[in-house]
């Protein structure tokens, strides 16, 4: 009997395969993300890396030495304080000291400031509360410290925001309205965004990372583009990490353009040179991750996406790699196998300069 | 939490540990890819791109530079101190040292 290797489904569930279903999983991944994004196949070399990485006996296991990448955390200390029943664990703490875990005890090369409620929108109320926290912890910390949250453009929608809900508009065929309600969407996006920041720079802040561009569709990439752009031009030095949702740029508008390039459809090799276009200082890639599908087929689709992104764009490109996308597994507790794994390809095989 | 330290122990340039937040501050500040970024870092501090994520090499390094260590050493540059002194070594502005110079004058 064949050898197998204990490996991963999507959701984490353990499965053993051989070699040989290794190979052919992997082959199939990179093809499927070959057709999608009409980009290069793994070649022959890359694929028998990845499986080689794959196989390792090790529980885990870590890039060659010289190889490391900075890691950059969405979500900040959230992860720590936060309980929002998926990635935080609810341990009362303070930023400061969610900040200086991350910098002293975690061995984190950057770091980010962020909101409860980890969306832009929301921040607005409590400004002069982030701006206080922003200030305490610059004149604490070392590392890089960003302000982080989503753009998540669905919150400028009934009932949550003034604008009426596209979707509702176009069940009752009122596409022009639903178009019109996502440009005004976006506006307000652009907005309030820079609004924000203008704050957050004037106490101290390092940048801003736009965690999941596009959640909400190309309105969501498009407001996101023009507030990026914006801060750049007002803050020259301002370091910008534009950190995508999802591989696929969704059309929910689908005529919305930035510089000439039509924003629905794109992939992450084509939305990395608009990012970098807008201002952007790092671009953070996305491939989801296919939990019907084995960790062999979701890696050599995910590095085949990456290694095109990267080969793309002409700024530095921090894959994003949390949970459910990047190849690693969708759960709350990825296991550590999958993680270190799919964390060693991306920087072996697809060349990113961080994560 | 798993989830970001299995990264930092099979990936990271584990922050102030080693130089990770030197070249993260290169790839934000300046746009510069992970090679270039590293043989920046590297030449500013005389030092081989393989040091960069040698603790035991960075350890002492850091502590002479005056630019921050993960324990408390007496008397050593702490937050935005030891910033000003890595905006001086990495030939770089850092907003917050910008706001606390000017909060100074």
């Amino acid at each position: 009997m064949a050898t197998e290797y204990a490996l991963r489904m999507g959701d984490g569930k353990r499965i053993f395969l051989s070699k040989e279903k290794i190979l052919e999983e992997l082959e199939a991944g990179s093809a499927d993300a070959a057709d999608l994004g009409e980009i290069p196949a793994l070649n022959g070399n890359e694929i028998d890396k990845v499986a080689e990485i794959l196989m390792m006996p090790g529980k885990t296991v870590s890039v060659e030495q010289g190889m490391e990448v900075p890691v950059t955390h969405d979500i900040g200390t959230l992860r720590i304080d936060g309980d929002q029943g998926n990635s935080g664990v609810g341990i009362p703490s303070s930023r400061l000291v969610g900040c200086m875990m991350h910098e002293r005890a975690f061995g984190a090369d950057t770091m980010e400031l962020g909101h409860i409620d980890y969306s832009y929108k929301p921040v607005k109320p409590v400004i002069s509360n982030e701006c206080q926290a922003m200030e305490v912890c610059q004149q604490n910390m070392i590392v890089p410290l960003f302000y982080g949250a989503m753009p998540n453009m669905g919150l400028y929608y009934t009932p949550d925001g003034p604008f009426e809900n596209p979707g509702d508009l176009m069940k009752a065929f009122k596409i022009q309205e639903a178009w019109d309600s996502m440009e005004h969407s976006a506006e307000h996006l652009t907005r309030d965004t820079i609004w924000i920041m203008q704050r957050l720079m004037a106490s101290g802040s390092d940048g801003v990372n736009f965690d999941t561009i596009g959640a909400a569709g190309d309105g969501d990439f498009f407001g996101s583009l023009h507030a990026i752009e914006a801060l750049r031009k007002e803050f020259p030095n301002i370091y910008i990490e534009a950190g995508m949702a999802g591989e696929c740029v969704l059309g929910m508008h689908g005529e919305l353009k930035y510089e000439g390039t039509t924003l629905a459809g794109l992939w992450p090799h084509q939305q990395a040179p608009l990012a970098a276009k807008a201002g952007a200082s790092v671009f953070g890639p996305v491939c989801n991750t296919n939990t019907s599908k084995t960790s062999p087929w979701n890696l050599g689709r995910a590095v085949t996406f990456m290694k095109a992104a990267v080969k793309a764009s002409t700024i530095p490109c921090h894959v994003d790699m949390g949970m459910g996308v990047g190849g690693i597994p969708m759960l709350e507790t990825p296991p550590i196998d999958a993680v270190t794994r799919a964390s060693k390809a991306m920087v072996e095989v697809a060349g990113v300069d961080g994560i | 939490m798993g989830m970001p330290i299995s990264h930092i122990m099979a990936s990271g340039m584990t922050g102030i540990r080693a130089a990770g937040d030197l070249v993260a501050r290169m790839e934000f500040s300046k746009k510069m890819r992970i090679g270039e970024a590293k043989e920046y870092v590297a030449k500013k501090l005389g030092v081989s791109t393989l040091d960069l994520s040698d603790e035991h090499v960075m350890r002492e390094l850091r502590e002479e530079l005056d630019i921050g260590v993960i324990t408390s050493v007496a008397g050593a540059a702490k937050g935005i101190a030891a910033k000003m002194n890595i905006e001086k070594l990495l030939d770089v502005k850092i907003n917050s040292c910008d706001l606390f110079r000017k909060q100074i004058a």
